[in-house]
């Protein structure tokens, strides 16, 4: 399936879980300091291994930056 | 941060960067720096609100620096936004500290809605122009019953010490060291004029005079003509 994954167009398996997408975006599933919106919403931490990803969501993994 | 002597670091939301190495929350936090997530970037309340949320989960913390912008070149806070997201976020647990506009009024509203800071700016993010208004900080200052904390404008470590002397209960800064030809010696300038400013109000200044004072008595003063 197709998601947009920060952004950019990528192949996923189907029903992937929200933390194979983090782990494809680059991040470490037990690493503190990130979080994941899927369509918007925020995704709990504890969910992650959970929740299945559906074809054409858009998934944000994010982490942090220095500023602001 | 060391030289800084700061114990709360903000730190933004952004896509992970699979090129980046190491952790910047793990070197903070090795540094002893408690972690103030912000919603930098942020022009409306809803995304504010979402990015807190976001900041929540990575950051195992309910504080949050409120950052809503209205104007991508002036980068100052949109206030009808960010008072409707520090009523959203006061409602959902969180530990406010909204980046305001040198606005006493809107101060008094963050306040009522529950913020635990109201952070004034002295003047635009980056511009180290220092505080533009210190009228409004003043009456700012004697309204709140929250602790004010002077956010965005410091260019130099006067005005860090002006904004403490005036009895601010911290400052926030980033570009003012970042920026400077030596963070590390400016970061250590700006702990001595954040500390020299506390005491400094601590101390009561004298009032100002149109005159002179002498300060020796002309009591006792002999006649040498």
């Amino acid at each position: 399936m197709r998601v947009t994954l920060n952004g950019e167009p990528r192949e996923l398996p189907d029903r992937a879980s929200v933390a194979e997408a983090v782990s494809a975006a680059g991040g470490q599933p037990g690493g503190r300091g990130l979080a994941v919106a899927v369509d918007g919403e925020v995704v709990p931490r504890g969910r992650w291994t959970a929740v299945e990803l559906g074809d054409g969501q858009s998934v944000e993994v994010l982490h942090a930056v220095q500023g602001g | 941060m060391a030289a800084s002597g700061a114990e709360v670091a903000t730190v933004a939301l952004r896509r992970v960067d699979p090129s980046a190495r190491g952790s910047l929350v793990e070197v903070l936090e090795r540094a002893g720096c408690t972690l103030l997530p912000n919603t930098a970037g942020c022009f409306t309340a809803r995304d504010a609100v979402t990015t807190a949320q976001l900041a929540r989960e990575a950051f195992e913390t309910d504080w949050v620096k409120l950052e809503v912008i209205g104007d991508e070149r002036n980068l100052l806070p949109d206030p009808t936004e960010l008072l409707e997201a520090a009523e959203t976020l006061v409602a959902d647990g969180f530990s406010v500290l909204p980046y305001t506009n040198d606005d006493p009024i809107l101060a008094t509203r963050l306040e009522d809605a529950g913020c635990a800071a109201v952070m004034p700016l002295g003047s635009p993010i980056g511009s180290g122009m220092g505080i533009r208004n210190p009228y409004n900080l003043r009456m700012i200052l004697e309204r709140a019953r929250v602790p004010v904390i002077l956010d965005a404008g410091i260019g130099t470590p006067s005005d860090a010490t002006v904004a403490m002397e005036m009895g601010c209960a911290g400052v926030l800064m980033a570009t003012a060291v970042a920026r400077a030809e030596d963070p590390v010696r400016m970061a250590r300038a700006m702990a001595l004029a954040v500390e020299a400013g506390s005491l400094a109000h601590g101390a009561g200044r004298i009032p100002r005079r149109l005159y002179a004072e002498a300060s020796t008595s002309f009591e006792g003063i002999p006649e040498l003509t």
